[in-house]
């Protein structure tokens, strides 16, 4: 009893620290991935020579492809363990989601595992992306239609 | 001047998910799930646009991109189409990253193992 108790009083005191670690690595790596993006984005317009809307596809594709290949790699959770949010919202994170979901249930086989479980986590993503944008959507277009 | 932007628009978008994260029993997957509409709905009225414009990368990014690249298809394609668009063009502009993500996903689960 006593001990739980102890417990409840560390668990309160302790994350304080981690807390402020936690949301400044995530601030740091997160804002270096937005500056990585938008000088990939000013790289492939140069580069190959594309209009911003194509380099950005390719950008997000870039983001997306490294972050399959480090998740398939195993290392991708350490450094999530690490950054958490800062990788988690950007793009990388639906990304790795989706790799992590494959890898973990191949053994159960490509229809029952891979399958049905690519979207386990992806999938909250698009379903309430989907709903949301095609209600705001909804509401916009009839507002255009009146005013 | 753009890149100072990006690194804002997207620190700031991970460290208010971060706070959320710590400070409440929401999973990653619930905070995602908010961002996406968080973002389709700041798309509702132009406002995400001007992130884009003046951060870029920064705001391309961020899983509330998502959501608004999703309404922003959609209601590119009511221009056209009228109120079918709606269903039409919903992912006409975040295709490219679903089926990236797909197919990735699957050829890497071909040829690795789960790690531990």
């Amino acid at each position: 009893m006593k001990n739980k108790k102890y417990e409840a009083i560390v668990e309160k005191h302790k994350p304080d620290e981690a807390r402020k670690s936690h949301a400044l690595v995530a601030f740091l790596v997160g804002g270096t991935l937005g500056v990585c993006g938008e000088l990939l984005l000013e790289g492939y317009t140069v580069w190959f020579d594309l209009s911003r809307s194509e380099a950005t596809v390719y950008m997000l594709i870039t983001f997306i492809f490294l972050a399959s290949l480090f998740t398939a790699l195993g290392f991708f959770d350490k450094l999530v363990s690490f950054a958490r949010c800062g990788l988690l919202i950007p793009i990388t994170g639906f990304a790795h989601s989706m790799t992590s979901a494959a890898i973990e249930y191949r053994k159960e086989g490509p229809v029952y595992g891979i399958g049905s479980n690519l979207f386990k986590l992806a999938g909250t993503v698009i379903l309430y992306g989907v709903v949301s944008a095609w209600f705001f959507g909804m509401i916009r277009y009839l507002l255009g239609i009146g005013g | 001047m753009i890149y100072i932007g990006a690194f804002l628009f997207c620190g700031i978008i991970c460290l208010i998910a971060e706070i959320i994260l710590d400070n409440t029993k929401l999973t990653p997957g619930h905070i995602t799930s908010i961002f996406v509409v968080v973002g389709a709905f700041l798309d509702t009225f132009g406002i995400y646009d001007f992130f884009i414009k003046y951060c870029g990368g920064g705001a391309l990014l961020p899983i509330t991109s998502f959501g608004h690249s999703l309404i922003h298809g959609a209601l590119a394609k009511t221009a056209k189409t009228g109120f079918l668009g709606l269903l039409m063009g919903m992912f006409d502009l975040t295709a490219s990253g679903i089926t990236a993500a797909i197919i990735f996903s699957f050829i890497f689960s071909l040829f690795f193992k789960p790690k531990n």
